[in-house]
């Protein structure tokens, strides 16, 4: 191994839920590795900026939530006091156990860690200034791009205001606005209004297409919009933010759309319409890595770009956009790299969405198959139907599963409700294992728990559910 | 619902075949038993009946693309059972309101709707998966969730580890759900195959080849596949089998008399009598009193295969390549009936009409050079045949007999035999046999 500190045999480019997971196996692995990110440890922007912060708070969002829902049950709740510094700090708390933690496994992995930006010079170099602002060149035999992704903006609604903010500016919890307007109905923008609404802002949400979670199957979205339409003061879908303007207290935007108040004032504005690839001012145009039209980086399965010792990973290799995958991504391409014969060929990647109810699901889903013209069935069970739900109180639930008719294989798991997101693993496992609907049903459940909702679905394909009592046709 | 049409079993030892003409269309109707494709294989170009009616969905295949046995051509649509229309957008009607143990107030959707889509995924299907090079291809087309093989994550990675495309393991399980122990009996099975097909297409290492260029302009042409089978199964026959080459010559003074008297008898019944076709008789019974020249060796299992019926392989010359018809039982046919289908099944070989069961199951070959020349030469055997008999071209030479010089019309013959389970004697008495008879044809009803 080559002791010179200008060389590595890997070079990690960000540290972030693709790469230090790549880091770490390609150390274990024995490989001399160099990770670099902007930040003083790794974790990204799922650890700064993104799932852990937001999670943390969406936990407390959650918790007021069902305060409230315990007034039902004979429990009163005076209404909460929110000392913001304090949440701000349990959040701040919780990012940096985890980035320590994260930093302490750098250390005892002996990886070298470069708090500082790199560019590629070549296929073989990159020049990395660190926050000091001393630049150092290291040399190195293979590297991972990981850089991620940051949110996207609306190139039209462009103002210098600290009103205007992103996921970003939200997750800093600078207060609590009376009034928020999310542009965006996707996830982030849901989960973040979600998390403002149960703080206290009026929360509005404005949505161009005609339902929320775009690419999402509508019959799991109607079980959260439900909720939502109570939670949040509205929901203008069909509606697009044609300006925006700072006026006295807050921003006013003119709304074009289906919507009744074309003119309406926020004190801030959230804005949540996706996120773009950080492919660009890496210097990967001294490279032969190749970018597409919307900035993902071009790779192979096995994660290698068209500079064939240089592999991307995660949200700047192409959608979804998630941190599980660009994990997964990463340990692909580490195993590539050692020579082992492997390929991302995942047949499920999990989507969940982290609001309340949660939405979660996997595999092919009925859109999709829709608009491919795959021939499915779909066995539904709704919570209405599950002791588990009913203790809960929250019988607003869905599972469903979308199944191959001839051979009755589970190619994807839908799921809507309270703990969606941790009930999709089943799902996840069903669909790469290749399981069967019988597998699903012969499989016993734990009782009384939401995971038989999944069993129960199966046997609604068969045709006959223990809770679910459907009369014969004809 | 659409049915698949794949390249059905087309006869022994044929496994692929190059696309020469695709003859339907997306959207064409076509019934059972209509020809869908033109097929060149090792042997001849066949056509490929489908086995379904209906409506083409898919088409998969494309001139000049090589096919395997198996592989999907067509999707076809079948014409009764018609995809009910479905609802576009929202998920079904719900009809029904069920009934609920536990909570009845809650439900509000339907319960146990249990919805059908018609319709087959088709495309993307058959996308082979490559493996990574050095100049990694990018932006492969993603794989549809219908394509995705029965396989857990472990099973693909064994799969890759093995260098097997998971999507060609047949799967035992529930569903087709492909298990570690498919793989590796996969894999067995592909190492078998290789095995057994070694000693088969091994050639001695190819010398390496000059720069041709150097000496004078080179053109460089692709070996059709009937060259190309030629190749490998001449090439296999000359490695594997010990041959040896007995020269004999036979005074065919008298046949050829007698051929020319009864030519146009022949040409009435639509044939044309050569020597082929009488030399085919004399064959035919050679071999029933010689059976193991009608064998075959089976070194295997170390049995020799006696064959109870005389299928003679007639050697063609044709534009596209040398050819092999088969004329089923000579023994039963008479010369006449010989020379029509000796005649009929030359034309179809060199309007390449002949069919792939035309060109299999000879028991023996005859190869007739005499035509356009030359003294002698040493045929190669035709395999699984143990011998092969050549004819080259008459000439008259001056014969001593009955005490002074004849001028007699000599026919050169010549019989290459495979040694390990024919005797030099053997062949020299299957040869003088052949030759008398010839001689004297009178022999042929008295003992043939």
């Amino acid at each position: 191994m080559s002791k010179d500190p200008n060389s590595t045999q890997l070079a990690v480019v960000g540290g972030g839920p693709g790469g230090y997971p790549a880091a770490f196996l390609a150390a274990d692995l024995g490989m001399q590795v160099t990770l670099i990110d902007l930040e003083p440890k790794p974790g990204g922007v799922c650890l700064y900026r993104g799932c852990i912060p937001s999670k943390t708070l969406l936990h407390v969002a959650k918790l007021l939530g069902e305060t409230h829902q315990a007034a039902e049950w004979g429990i009163q709740f005076p209404d909460p006091e929110i000392d913001l510094d304090q949440l701000r700090a349990r959040k701040e708390k919780v990012v940096q156990q985890l980035t320590g933690g994260l930093g302490q496994l750098v250390k005892q992995r002996k990886i070298s860690y470069i708090q500082g930006r790199a560019t590629f010079l070549d296929a073989r170099t990159l020049k990395i200034q660190d926050s000091a602002g001393q630049e150092e060149i290291l040399n190195f035999q293979h590297a991972i791009v990981a850089t991620g992704s940051r949110p996207a903006t609306l190139p039209n609604l462009s103002l210098e205001s600290e009103r205007l903010i992103d996921s970003t500016s939200a997750l800093e919890l600078a207060g609590i606005p009376k009034t928020m307007l999310v542009i965006g109905g996707g996830y982030i923008g849901l989960e973040l209004g979600t998390v403002y609404a149960a703080l206290g802002t009026q929360v509005s949400v404005v949505e161009m297409m005609p339902g929320l979670l775009p690419g999402a199957d509508r019959d799991l979205v109607r079980v959260l919009s439900k909720r939502l339409e109570k939670l949040f003061h509205s929901m203008m879908l069909n509606t697009t933010v044609a300006e925006i303007g700072e006026v006295k207290g807050g921003i006013q935007v003119r709304l074009e759309g289906d919507v009744e108040e074309a003119e309406q004032t926020f004190e801030k504005i959230l804005v949540a319409v996706g996120r773009k690839p950080n492919s660009s001012g890496l210097g990967l145009e001294n490279t032969r890595v190749e970018i597409n039209q919307r900035g993902f980086v071009k790779v192979n399965q096995q994660r290698q770009t068209a500079e064939p010792n240089i592999y991307a990973v995660g949200d700047i290799a192409g959608e979804p956009m998630l941190a599980h995958k660009a994990t997964h991504e990463g340990l692909v391409a580490v195993e590539a790299i050692a020579g082992h014969k492997v390929a991302y060929e995942p047949h499920a990647i999990p989507a969940v969405v982290f609001t309340d109810p949660e939405l979660a699901w996997c595999g092919l889903t009925e859109t999709q198959a829709k608009q491919e013209n795959i021939s499915i069935e779909v066995a539904r069970f709704p919570w209405g139907a599950s002791g588990r739900a009913t203790t809960l109180g929250r019988n607003d639930g869905l599972t469903k599963l979308i199944i191959e008719p001839q051979t009755e294989r589970v190619l994807g798991v839908g799921l809507a409700g309270a703990g969606a997101g941790e009930l999709i693993a089943e799902g996840v496992l069903a669909v790469e294992m290749a399981a069967l609907a019988s597998d699903l049903r012969l499989s016993i459940h734990p009782h009384p728990t939401l995971s038989e909702t999944i069993m129960e679905a199966a046997e609604v394909f068969f045709g006959q559910s223990t809770h679910a009592y459907r009369p014969k046709r004809g | 619902m659409a049915t698949e049409l794949r390249l059905p079993e087309l006869g022994e030892n044929i496994e692929t075949g190059q696309v020469v003409k695709v003859l339907v269309s997306p959207g064409d109707s076509i019934s059972p038993g209509q020809a869908v494709l033109e097929l060149e294989t090792d042997k001849a170009v066949v056509e490929v009946p489908s086995s379904v009616g209906g409506t083409v969905t898919g088409l998969y295949v494309e001139e000049g693309q090589e096919i395997k046995v198996g592989q999907l051509i067509l999707a076809v649509e079948a014409a009764s059972r018609e995809a009910e229309p479905q609802p576009e957008t929202q998920p079904p009607v719900e009809t029904q309101e069920p009934v609920v143990a536990k909570e009845p107030a809650q439900l509000e959707e339907a319960v146990g709707e249990v919805e059908l889509a018609e319709e087959e995924p088709d495309a993307e299907q058959e996308l082979p998966k490559t493996e990574v090079s050095p100049a990694p291809a990018l932006d492969r087309p993603p794989e549809t969730p219908a394509a995705i093989a029965p396989a857990a994550p472990s099973v693909r990675r064994l799969a890759r580890e093995l260098g097997v495309d998971i999507n060609q393991v047949p799967g035992s399980g529930p569903g087709g759900r492909i298990s570690m122990q498919d793989v590796k009996d996969y894999v067995r099975q592909l190492n078998t195959q290789a095995a057994r097909a070694r000693p088969l297409t091994q050639e001695p290492p190819a010398l390496p080849l000059p720069d041709f260029a150097r000496w004078g302009e080179v053109q460089r042409a692709p070996m059709s596949n009937i060259r190309r089978t030629t190749a490998r199964r001449l090439g296999q026959a000359w490695s594997t089998i010990p041959h040896v080459t007995h020269f004999e010559k036979a005074d065919i003074t008298e046949l050829e008399g007698l051929r020319k008297r009864y030519a146009s008898k022949a040409e009435a019944a639509g044939g044309k009598l050569t020597v082929t076709a009488i030399i085919l008789k004399v064959v035919a019974s050679a071999l029933k009193a010689f059976p193991k020249f009608n064998a075959s060796l089976d070194m295997a299992n170390q049995d020799i295969i006696y064959k109870k019926y005389y299928h003679i392989g007639v050697a063609v010359d044709t534009e596209h390549g040398l050819l092999v018809p088969v004329i089923r039982d000579v023994d039963r046919k008479n010369i006449l009936e010989l020379s029509v289908e000796l005649t009929q099944i030359s034309e179809k070989a060199r309007t390449r009409k002949v069919t792939l069961e035309d060109l299999e199951g000879s028991t023996f070959t005859i190869t007739n050079l005499g035509g356009i020349g030359g003294v002698n030469f040493a045929p190669i055997i035709n395999p699984p045949d143990v011998a092969i008999l050549g004819i080259a071209r008459a000439s008259r030479e001056a014969v001593f007999k009955d005490g002074g010089f004849e001028p007699r019309l000599m026919l050169p013959l010549s019989l290459s035999y495979d040694h390990r389970l024919i005797d030099g004697a053997d062949a020299a008495r299957f040869m003088r046999w052949v030759a008398q008879a010839i001689e004297q044809p009178f022999l042929l009803s008295l003992e043939g």
